[in-house]
């Protein structure tokens, strides 16, 4: 290994397009859409998720995120926050599709409001109708290794187990659950939901996961821009950190300095 | 006489859950310029079908017709 490696190539491909930054964001949440935009910014994510909502027609010249956040520049990545049934997702995403032309989504079907957990009977079926349909479906799914396999199966471009529920901010908790489907997938894996702070996002890397996706936790933070940034480092911390491979654990000391030559 | 009638009649539609009332003969894109939006930077969807945004400007809009008008808002 002395031949010379270059640190910073190192990038993630999802359905043909290739991006270096492996951490996506939400965009809610944010107490403006400036300092949503100074967060997208100060994380380096080029990838951005977006929920479709109703126009307000109230209120035609309220300030608009495509004003704040140039789609030009960071891919929107549509969701079906909020949706239920596979039925609502699907005709979410036909709008998604027409306001933006895209065809990358991320899906999500939620079963309570409780714990936000997916339902992934419909979230299976949702994403088998959408590839069907062209869509490049990122799936949200359960830590499950089985559950995994199957959306990708269904044609999921990318499974995106939950790290904890959303919004929680509890950090991954089954590591385990989450290597075996880092082990077992053959398209990119995404800690979606649950991250807290930048330690989590990068235990979520080291387990050798393609990126991390979250919202709660940069826009709760008391200072968003600064967590922002963090998130940035942790991920890339523990992408390197994955790429390096860590030492083995021991259970006793082994010392640093050598033994040899002590006076 | 029908070419008159049509030129004061109004339809009854509902529009993100809210009913209005426009003038007969109002396009799509009409429509979504009138409450004060963009049309290329939403989507229509009408009776539970998308108005593709290339006919926007020529689909009328009926009597009794539903529609949701959707953008993108911050989510995560």
């Amino acid at each position: 290994m002395n031949a010379p490696h270059n640190i910073d190539a190192d990038s993630w491909t999802v359905a043909g397009r290739t991006f270096r930054s492996r951490l996506i964001v939400g965009t809610g949440k944010y107490k403006s859409l400036e300092q949503n935009a100074a967060a997208v910014a100060a994380s380096g994510a080029e990838i951005v998720t977006v929920a479709v909502r109703r126009v307000n027609i109230s209120d035609a010249n309220a300030p608009m995120l495509t004003d704040f956040i140039d789609p030009r520049q960071v891919t929107y990545l549509p969701n079906t926050a909020g949706c239920f049934t596979a039925e609502d997702a699907i005709r979410t995403l036909r709008l998604a599709r027409e306001a933006g032309g895209w065809s990358l989504v991320k899906l999500e079907v939620l079963a309570e409001a409780k714990t936000l957990y997916p339902d992934m009977i419909e979230t299976v079926r949702a994403t088998e109708l959408l590839s069907k349909e062209g869509f490049e479906v990122m799936v949200y799914c359960t830590d499950d290794p089985i559950m995994a396999r199957r959306c990708e199966d269904a044609g999921a471009v990318a499974v995106m187990p939950l790290g904890a529920p959303i919004g929680s901010g509890l950090g991954v908790q089954n590591p385990v659950t989450i290597r075996l489907i880092v082990e077992g997938a053959k398209v990119p894996v995404l800690v979606d939901a649950g991250v807290g702070t930048a330690s989590d996002a990068a235990a979520a890397m080291e387990l050798g996961c393609d990126g991390v996706l979250m919202n709660t936790a940069i826009a709760e933070a008391k200072d968003p821009i600064l967590m922002a940034r963090a998130m940035k480092a942790a991920v890339e911390s523990g992408r390197l950190a994955y790429r390096a491979g860590r030492m083995a654990k021991r259970r006793y000391a082994d010392p640093s300095s050598p033994l040899a030559g002590l006076i | 006489m029908h070419q008159s009638m049509s030129e004061t009649e109004t339809c009854s539609i509902n529009v993100n859950g809210q009913h209005r009332r426009v003038p007969a003969g109002t396009t799509v894109a009409g429509l979504v310029q009138e409450i004060g939006f963009d049309p290329a930077r939403v989507a229509v969807e009408r009776n539970l079908e998308i108005v593709p945004r290339s006919t926007l400007g020529e689909v009328q809009v009926e009597d009794g017709d539903d529609y949701e008008i959707v953008h993108f808002v911050g989510g995560g």
